[in-house]
Formats: C-alpha cells, sequence, structure tokens
C-alpha cells in the first residue's frame, strides 16, 4: 500500500508498504531516515521515539497505514521543530536534506552547518552521548517536555524520559543536559 | 494482509460483521509487538485512529462513558477525580510514549491477568459497551468480561465502543509490585474502592490468577464487619484484626502461578501486604475527609 503523510513539514509519500509494516521501518528504510533507532521492536526502550501529532509514541508501536494523513517529526526535523517553536516559520526539512543531516555547530568537523536544537547542544555541551544509539529517542523525548514544561524538577525529567534506556551514559550526564536545556530555553544560562 | 481504516463507527461495525478474523488495532501498543515478532499474521488490520467517537468521554451523574480509545495520558490528566483508581493505574503503565498510545479498550481486548486497568475497573464497578452491526449494543458487567487467559467475553463480530466507570463516591487506591518504577508488567497488583454510598468496599487482584478477579470471600467479610462495627459513622480506624483478617481472605482469593516475575507464594504474600496497605490508605482518607469537613464548618 502506500502511505502518504507529513514528515518534518513536508509532505512524504511511501510506496509498496507492506501492511503490518511499523512506522518505524517506513521511516528508516522506505524514506532512508535512520535517525530513529530500532533497538528492541516492542516499545521498551524509546530509541524510537517520534512525534505524532505533536505526541511522542514508539514508531515501531504505530502501523504504518495509522500514520496517514498524519504529521511526524524524527530527529532530522528536530532543529527545524524547535526554530519554528521560538521563532515561527517553519520550511520544513526535505528528505534530502535530512537524510544528509549532519550535527554542526562549535566542534564539529563537518563542514555543513545544520543549526542545532537548544536540547541537541546541551546534549554534546553536557556530554550526554556516548554510543549515541538512544540519542535520537531521547532528544525527541526531552525537546517535547521542555515544551510544554519549561522549568522542570529532577522528577519530572525523570518520568519524561523514563521511556527511553540508555546503556552507556547512567543517565547523570542526559539529566545534566535536559536541566541545560531547560535553563538556556529560558534565558538563564 | 489487508489495513482496514474505517472513517466512522458505523463502518468499523460494518467491517468487523464482514471479516470476523479482523484485529482491530487502537494503539497498536500490544498489536505492533506481536506482528513485529512475528507472533501474529493477522489477514485483516482494522484501524480504529480515525473514530474520534472512541478519544472521547462523557462524564453523567453516576458514571462516566470512557471511549475505548482514551489513552491512559488523558485519563491521568482529566479524569483523576472521578476516577481516581483508574487514574493511579494509567499511570503505572510502562512509560509516557506508551501511555500517549494505549487505552482501556485495547486493555480490554487483550484482557492479560497483567492488565493494569482492570482491578481498577472490578474495584469501580464498570460495564463494558460492546456493540455488533446485527445485534447492536450491549452492556457486559466487568465481572462477566474476563473469561480466561487473555480471554473475554467479546464475540467475533463486536467491538468495543466505551466503558462504563462509576464515579468514585469514596477513596480508591491502587497498588502494584514490579523491579522498578516505569515500564513494569505487574508481578502482581491490587485495587480498592470504597464505597461509601452504598457501604460496601471492592477490590480487583492483578497477575494473581488466570484472570483478573475480585476478592468476593474479603469483600464480604470486610463489609460485614464495618456494618457491625458501625465504622462508616463512626469513623474509627479499622480493628488490626480486621484488616489482617481482609488480607488473608484477598491472599486466598488468589490462584497465582510462579513465573519469571515471581513465584506463586510471594505474588499471594504480596497481594495480602497489599491488600492491607490500601485499605489502610483509602480509610485514612475516609476518616479525613470527614475532618476536614468538620474543620470547614
Ligand atoms: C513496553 C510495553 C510496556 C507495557 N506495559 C504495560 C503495563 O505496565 N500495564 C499494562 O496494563 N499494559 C502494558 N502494556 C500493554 C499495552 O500497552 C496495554 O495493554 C494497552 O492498554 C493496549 O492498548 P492499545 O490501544 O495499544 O491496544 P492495541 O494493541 O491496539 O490492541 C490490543 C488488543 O485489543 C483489541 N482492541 C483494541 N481496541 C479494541 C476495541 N475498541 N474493540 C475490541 N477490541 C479492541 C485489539 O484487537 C488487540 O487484541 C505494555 C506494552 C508495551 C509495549
Ligand atoms: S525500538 Fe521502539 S521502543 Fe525500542
Ligand atoms: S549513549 Fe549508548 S545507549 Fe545511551
Amino acid at each position: 500500500m502506500r502511505v502518504n503523510f507529513t514528515v518534518n513539514g513536508r509532505p512524504q509519500e511511501a510506496d509498496d508498504v507492506w501492511e503490518g509494516e511499523s512506522l518505524l521501518y517506513v521511516l528508516r528504510e522506505r524514506l532512508g531516515l535512520p535517525g530513529s533507532k530500532n533497538a528492541c521492536e516492542q516499545g521498551e526502550c524509546g530509541s524510537c521515539t517520534v512525534r505524532l501529532d505533536g505526541v511522542p509514541v514508539c514508531s515501531c508501536l504505530v502501523a504504518a497505514g495509522q500514520a496517514e494523513g498524519r504529521e511526524v517529526v524524527t530527529v532530522e526535523g528536530l532543529a527545524d521543530h524547535a526554530r519554528q517553536r521560538s521563532r515561527g516559520g517553519s520550511r520544513g526539512v526535505p528528505l534530502d536534506e535530512a537524510k544528509a543531516w549532519q550535527a554542526g555547530g562549535p566542534g564539529s568537523r563537518t563542514g555543513e552547518e545544520a543549526e542545532l536544537s537548544t536540547v541537541q547542544q546541551a546534549f554534546i555541551d553536557a556530554g550526554a552521548v556516548q554510543c549515541g544509539f538512544c540519542t535520537p529517542g531521547l532528544l525527541v523525548a526531552a525537546d517535547e517536555m521542555l515544551e510544554h514544561n519549561p522549568d522542570p524538577s529532577d522528577a519530572d525529567i525523570r518520568e519524561a524520559l523514563s521511556g527511553n534506556l540508555c546503556r552507556c551514559t547512567g543517565y547523570e550526564k542526559i539529566m545534566d543536559a535536559v536541566r541545560l536545556a531547560a535553563a538556556r530555553q529560558s534565558g538563564e544560562v | 494482509m489487508d489495513f482496514l481504516r474505517p472513517a466512522s463507527w458505523e463502518e468499523a461495525l460494518a467491517a468487523k460483521a464482514e471479516h470476523p478474523t479482523a484485529v482491530p488495532i487502537a494503539g497498536g501498543t500490544d498489536v505492533m509487538v506481536e506482528i513485529n515478532f512475528d507472533h501474529r499474521r493477522p489477514e485483516y488490520l482494522l484501524d480504529l485512529t480515525r473514530i474520534g467517537d472512541l478519544y472521547e468521554w462523557e462524564t453523567g451523574e453516576d458514571t462516566v462513558r470512557l471511549g475505548a480509545s482514551v489513552p491512559y495520558t488523558r485519563i491521568m490528566e482529566h479524569l483523576r477525580a472521578e476516577l481516581p483508581g483508574l487514574a493511579l493505574a494509567s499511570h503505572t503503565v510502562a512509560s509516557p510514549q506508551i501511555r500517549n498510545r494505549g487505552g482501556v479498550g485495547g486493555n480490554l481486548g487483550t484482557a492479560s491477568p497483567a492488565g493494569d486497568a482492570h482491578p481498577a475497573l472490578l474495584a469501580a464497578g464498570a460495564e463494558v459497551e460492546a456493540e455488533s452491526a446485527a445485534r447492536g449494543t450491549r452492556l457486559i458487567p466487568i465481572d462477566a468480561f474476563y473469561t480466561g487467559v487473555k480471554r473475554n467475553a467479546l464475540q467475533p463480530d463486536e467491538l468495543i465502543r466505551a466503558v462504563h466507570i462509576e464515579k468514585a463516591d469514596g477513596p480508591q487506591q491502587y497498588s502494584k509490585v514490579g523491579t522498578r518504577n516505569a515500564m513494569v508488567i505487574a508481578v502482581c497488583a491490587f485495587g480498592l474502592a470504597l464505597h461509601p454510598a452504598t457501604r460496601t468496599v471492592r477490590t480487583g487482584i492483578g497477575s494473581a490468577a488466570p484472570t483478573p478477579v475480585r476478592a468476593r470471600a474479603a469483600e464480604e467479610f470486610l463489609n460485614a464487619a464495618l456494618e457491625e462495627g458501625g465504622f462508616w459513622d463512626n469513623r474509627k480506624i479499622i480493628t488490626p484484626s480486621v484488616a489482617k483478617r481482609f488480607a488473608e481472605l484477598c491472599s486466598g482469593a488468589c490462584n497465582p502461578i510462579d513465573d519469571v516475575r515471581g513465584t506463586a507464594s510471594y505474588r499471594r504474600h504480596a497481594v495480602g501486604v497489599m491488600a492491607r496497605r490500601t485499605l489502610t490508605w483509602t480509610w485514612e482518607s475516609y476518616r479525613g475527609a470527614r475532618r476536614a469537613t468538620e474543620g470547614a464548618a
């Protein structure tokens, strides 16, 4: 079947989709967006977290057909999404650009200057990324929390990220990163 | 496989009548796991996420009519006052991502003995509104809904439209044993609701029998003991021997198995502990409610 939906602000079309396929598979294998990670395919790890009509969900548990006509934001579109939120006026992220997405900004060795969202930059600055496999899901979940809870307590952060597993960092640096992002977002730092 | 995408409730019922083997999919948090792991290859998936009615609820005089697909997150946010037991139980389900998708209709569809909505529904009192194109609507009392391990009273052509849950008329509690706070399937769970209006206490036990169950003998014992001692009026502290006997009878209502999550004897023990605790918590708040009213008067 064919699935038409919006990904990172741009209309997309996926063809030859099997009816039992997950949204995660469509994003990674049909659209070539490998940012959302596949680690468990059973909702346990959160590394596939995306926004579906604004709501954080495990994309491995959304049937492809359920995304028809809906809006999806993946980690590749997170910076654009954050920019839209703070300044208004998203231009969306075209597929080829999303596929070639590289972290830019200070300290980056890539030539491309892709702007980072506050949460992404904070994860780098706080050293919250080790192997990085959990990072995309954590970024999407943390960004969503900060959208409606700009001044979270530690308990709020733990709760919001309780569906995201990390096997490397021990979570302390992730907590630091989210606190840093919250402070930067509210202009304290 | 065919992906059926009804735009309305009537279309969904028609599709289910035409294809009784079709597997409904709401939040997908049970169905997709099975498909991803090749445990299930349904001929038809019947997507219910386009039917807006299933995501709404109505608060009536005595009950809340909760649409089958209302996600746990919304129950926690909006129905804490009317359905405190279910709101507490909802909060213990998995993680924010899962709670944003999964709901009570799917929990009832799966009818796992470990489903967290069940003890809360049993304790509060509820009826499942099932509908088919051929026979229309029927209300299934929650006590008659669970028919076996992961089996329920639905007919192949029926879908769950909503659950009618009695609004709380007194304190309710939900308690769950697991290895951590998030993302945990219950080792066992216990729901308790005080119903001062009818002077009864109702219970629900999860993960400690082939189906979710009420501890009926325990309820009968406690109802009689509370009545006899005039507790509903004098609101005294519940006699420790009464609480202890109630806990023993709750343990006795279990018919648990040994599995990776816990042994049968641990489950029986833990259910007793949760029964005593939830009784104490709810009774204290029942007593406190009067003190608060008195203080205000
Ligand atoms: C990582 C993870 C953790 C979990 N943790 C918990 C937990 O802690 N506690 C808990 O209780 N559950 C847990 N679950 C299970 C699941 O999230 C719940 O059972 C949830 O309530 C299912 O709702 P859903 O809408 O996603 O159901 P779906 O997966 O869409 O459907 C589940 C079943 O119900 C049927 N169904 C759905 N809607 C209807 C309807 N309207 N009429 C008739 N049949 C219907 C489907 O055909 C299917 O058989 C967990 C799942 C995952 C993946
Ligand atoms: S891959 Fe989806 S939650 Fe782990
Ligand atoms: S950084 Fe490796 S899993 Fe989190």
